[in-house]
């Protein structure tokens, strides 16, 4: 009889009796990484489902999952599905108020959490959430004397009695479990109105991990590192779903500074990361590039110079003349390589980033020092799996072909539709929300604008709900045109306004750390970001940057209405303890303008400068009042006509 | 929430009319008070009041003309540094004292000095009693530096750190040496409020994990008054008020010694 490979549970048991002594999962702990086989891992989950039934979690029920990525919250993720219970991971940094909506829309009664932090969190949150009643931990420090809450060690020697009483119990279960099972929900960001609780099954997850390995050829020996949130959909795909179904290796980062010395340390062949983390390692590599000698300066000028004439031609395989070739390896010998390796990347095969535009320049830059990243296009909803961009065949503007077994394509009104088996089988206790975003032909709407381009390409615009008109009827893509100023590495976040107005003015927030070190470098003195955000140098810097969007608006068929006539830099970072932007980090389009409703009033307005008072959130929940007069600037715009020259 | 449990025990550090002069100048005088087993014991007071010159007769920097220490039920006219080390005392200093081009690991081992024994022929070529010693002693390194937090600068130049963290780095050090009495000179000055929180959990964690008993000197109030169990109050080399929190919080000579007297 074939095995069945259908459930998370019964991959791990394979994965056990096939590569039992293959590493399945590190941990760097007091400085030492620590291995644990499959054979070990399956023992960990064993005992913890164990631990959880001898505690009263029964099939269908959740599991709170809170904490950064340790290789307990994996195996409790792995020993809920076990016993048929369904992983609820949550984001880690979201403050108690927050947790206490999903933790009562998903009816949680036990949670495995990481430690003092966020055992303290649920403890809050408990008087409103009337079905908690176990918490258990994996960090002890500070927890001794907490009562009613129990250590993860404890919880296992709990389910390791319970496995010696009933033996067979722990594979009775797992021989329960169904493909068509829920096996995790997520929970949508929800950049409007509550979060959806998304349910995926073990069929969905399987077929969307399946269908990634097979398109770039991953094998059980890849080595990945596990450090973006677990409660986010990516990295559910990458660190769970498709190392069981492959086999291969996770690697949890010692704490969340320590990244990147871990990256260079495991040197990931498989690595996936938001398109900030790839500019933040960039800029430090600029930083730091700039005090290196002048030697070193020139080397590395010249070869990134070659490097962008060909670097991303030789990845793919394009005819390059010789003479560049030979310049391309001798740069590989003397800056790509040692690059590579600074940035933890000599031995990745496959990188990918999704989430947010990515800057062409940005991109172009890690291609070209030989990093073969690509874009991939997917949600929550559909397990991050809908488009890849295949090896040889990357454009930085879009997000690549449909993926192997998913269909997509673009509604009437521009939305994109997707369908497959990848799709979510429902939105939890939300009927409607789910008859709403799947139709009648099992399509999915994304809620994104885009459309294919002559080679098949799907490009991405922005959400259809964004996207309006300008007072002259002309298209407003408020994305799109925040993304063309994000990729200035001095622009962090930029909102812009335009919808049934007649012109564009947009709110912008400065990177702190580039702008910082651009202004240590000229001797400016500045005492925080507020400080650093007004001065006139700075302005003049982010102005040179909107006029140069401007110019490329103006060169592209429909846009040039779009250009930026106004803006104005916030006196504070646009923050998810605010309600400004999801914990995903993507802008709250509506809240914002409410909340700055007399800024928009008086770059509108035409003023020259208005004063805003506002409530800053800390992390630890309390809260400061910001008080600044803000400075409006004009940028110049261009003529469609004439934007070539002026640009 | 369940509180921390400690029991305060006995007094370990007893000091007794301590008297202590430069030349002319008083620094200290006929100054008592004792230190229980598992308290956080703060010392304060406004600037130039004898808290650092206190603490360094504590550890034996200073020799008092007069009074007696008693630690640990043994009586001394003075300590030695190299005793007070041995017998459990650790410190930290007002102006950071670390290795500024050794790494933050080779710094905290430094804490782990007088628990290695092997010789330095033997150190020098990496033998028996040395080796082990070495993996020994950087797995408890290796603890108080998670315990700490500070895995992300494990292996830079403690020159390079911003001011708060090199403050990190010396209280790991000081840990390092796994001492009974913890002796902190201003942990906080020059925080920002964010490090000061931190530095305030830790401050506690050792405390409650380790069950390290605390002296410390601060002159920001708000911090003392949160994380200590008693406090003595020095003013001009002489003690004012000696009490919990409240007590001093409350006590004429105390606001008078911070805020002045209108004459």
């Amino acid at each position: 009889m074939e095995e069945r490979l259908d459930t998370f549970p019964r991959l791990l048991l394979h994965h056990a009796k096939v590569r039992p002594g293959h590493p399945a999962t590190r941990e760097k702990d007091l400085g030492i990484w620590q291995t644990w086989t499959w054979a070990q891992v399956t023992a960990e989950v064993r005992a913890l489902a164990c631990g959880l039934a001898a505690q009263g979690f029964e099939r269908g029920m959740h599991l709170a999952i809170i904490g950064d990525n340790r290789p307990r919250l994996y195996w409790a993720m792995a020993a809920a599905q076990a016993l048929g219970g369904i992983p609820v991971p949550m984001y880690q940094d979201a403050p108690a108020a927050e947790f206490v909506y999903v933790l009562n829309d998903a009816e949680i009664a036990f949670a495995i959490v990481e430690d003092q932090e966020q055992v303290d969190k649920l403890l809050e949150a408990q008087p409103q959430v009337a079905t908690l009643a176990h918490i258990y931990y994996d960090d002890e420090r500070g927890l001794r004397n907490y009562e009613d809450v129990m250590s993860y060690t404890r919880l296992q020697e709990l389910g390791r009695e319970f496995d010696r009483a009933h033996p067979d119990f722990f594979d009775v279960e797992i021989a329960k479990g169904e493909a068509e099972d829920t096996a995790i929900m997520l929970y949508t960001s929800g950049t409007t109105g509550k979060p959806k609780g998304v349910c995926q099954t073990h069929d969905a997850l399987i077929a969307a991990a399946r269908g990634g390995i097979e398109f770039d050829r991953l094998t059980a020996d890849e080595s990945i590192l596990s450090y973006l949130p677990m409660a986010w959909v990516g990295d559910n795909l990458f660190s769970y779903a498709q190392a069981l179904v492959a086999g291969f290796t996770i690697n949890c980062p010692e704490s969340g500074d320590t990244v990147m010395t871990d990256l260079r340390e495991i040197g990931p062949t498989y690595y996936f990361a938001p398109p900030r983390v790839f500019e933040n390692l960039l800029t430090q590599v600029m930083i730091r590039m700039e005090d290196a000698s002048a030697l070193k300066r020139s080397l590395f000028r010249h070869f990134t110079a070659v490097a962008r004439r060909c670097g991303a031609e030789i990845l793919d395989g394009k005819a390059v003349a010789l003479a560049d070739r030979v310049q391309y390896a001798l740069g590989d010998l003397l800056i790509y390589g040692p690059l590579r390796n600074v940035l933890g990347m000599s031995r990745v095969r496959v990188a990918y980033t999704a989430g947010a535009a990515i800057g062409p320049d940005l991109f172009r830059f890690y291609r070209s020092i030989g990093v073969n990243l690509k874009q991939l296009y997917g949600s929550t909803e559909t397990c991050a799996y809908v488009c890849l961009q295949p090896d040889g065949g990357v454009k930085f503007d879009t997000v690549g072909t449909p993926a192997p077994g998913v269909e997509v394509k673009i509604a009437d009104s521009g939305e994109v539709l997707v369908r497959g088996k990848m799709l979510l089988k429902e939105y939890y206790k939300r009927p409607d929300a789910t008859a709403e975003s799947i139709d009648r032909d099992g399509y999915f709407h994304t809620g994104d604008a885009g459309f294919f381009d002559d080679s098949g390409h799907l490009k991405i615009i922005d959400r259809v709900k964004d996207v309006g008109k300008l007072a002259s009827g002309a298209m407003f893509a408020p994305n799109y045109l925040e993304n063309k100023l994000k990729f200035f590495p001095h622009i962090k976040e930029a909102v812009a306004f335009g919808h049934s107005r007649d012109r564009v003015c947009a709110f912008v927030n400065i990177d702190l750390g580039s702008v910082g070190n651009w202004a240590e470098r000229r001797g400016m003195a500045y005492s925080g970001y507020t400080d650093l955000a007004a001065k006139p140098e700075v302005y003049a810097l982010i102005r040179e940057c909107v006029e140069q969007a401007n110019a490329e608006l103006a060169t592209e068929p429909g846009l040039a209405d779009s250009q930026i006539q106004r803006f104005l830099i916030l006196h504070k970072e646009l923050d998810p303890d605010d309600d400004e932007l999801t914990r995903t980090r993507k802008v709250r389009r509506g809240f914002v303008a409410e909340k700055y409703g007399v800024l928009i009033d008086a770059m509108y307005g035409g003023k020259r400068s208005q004063h805003i008072e506002t409530l800053v959130r800390f992390e630890d929940g309390r809260t400061n009042n910001v008080a600044a007069d803000l400075r409006i600037e004009d940028a110049t715009t261009y003529p469609p006509v004439t934007a070539r020259k002026a640009a | 929430m369940a509180e921390a449990q400690r029991t305060i025990g006995d007094v370990v550090l007893k000091l007794e009319n301590i008297s202590l002069s430069f030349g002319g100048v008083k620094a200290l005088s006929e100054i008592s008070f004792d230190v229980r087993e598992h308290e956080v014991r703060a010392i304060i007071g406004p600037n130039g009041a004898g808290k650092s010159s206190m603490l360094n007769v504590i550890n034996g920097v200073y020799h008092p003309q007069q009074g007696t220490i008693t630690h640990l039920g043994k009586v001394r006219r003075d300590m030695d540094t190299h005793d007070a080390a041995a017998h459990g005392i650790a410190r930290t200093f007002q102006n950071i004292a670390l290795f500024r081009g050794m790494s933050v690991l080779d710094n905290i081992m430094t804490g782990r000095n007088l628990k290695m024994k092997a010789t330095f022929i033997e150190q020098a070529i990496w033998v028996g009693r040395a080796r082990r010693e070495e993996l020994e002693n950087r797995r408890y390194v290796e603890e108080v530096i998670d315990f700490l937090e500070i895995q992300h600068i494990r292996k830079t130049p403690v020159g390079r750190l911003p001011y708060g963290l090199q403050k990190r780095v010396e209280l790991a050090r000081a840990l390092a040496a796994e001492p009974t009495l913890l002796l902190l000179d201003e942990p906080m000055a020059g925080m920002n409020v964010e490090e000061k929180q931190d530095m305030c959990r830790f401050v506690l964690d050792v405390n409650e994990q380790y069950g390290t008993t605390i002296v410390l000197i601060e002159h920001d109030m708000g911090v003392v008054m949160d994380i200590s169990d008693r406090v003595v109050v020095l003013d001009y080399g002489k003690k004012i008020a000696d009490g919990t929190p409240d007590d001093v919080r409350n006590n004429r000579a105390v606001i008078d010694a911070y805020l002045g007297v209108a004459h």
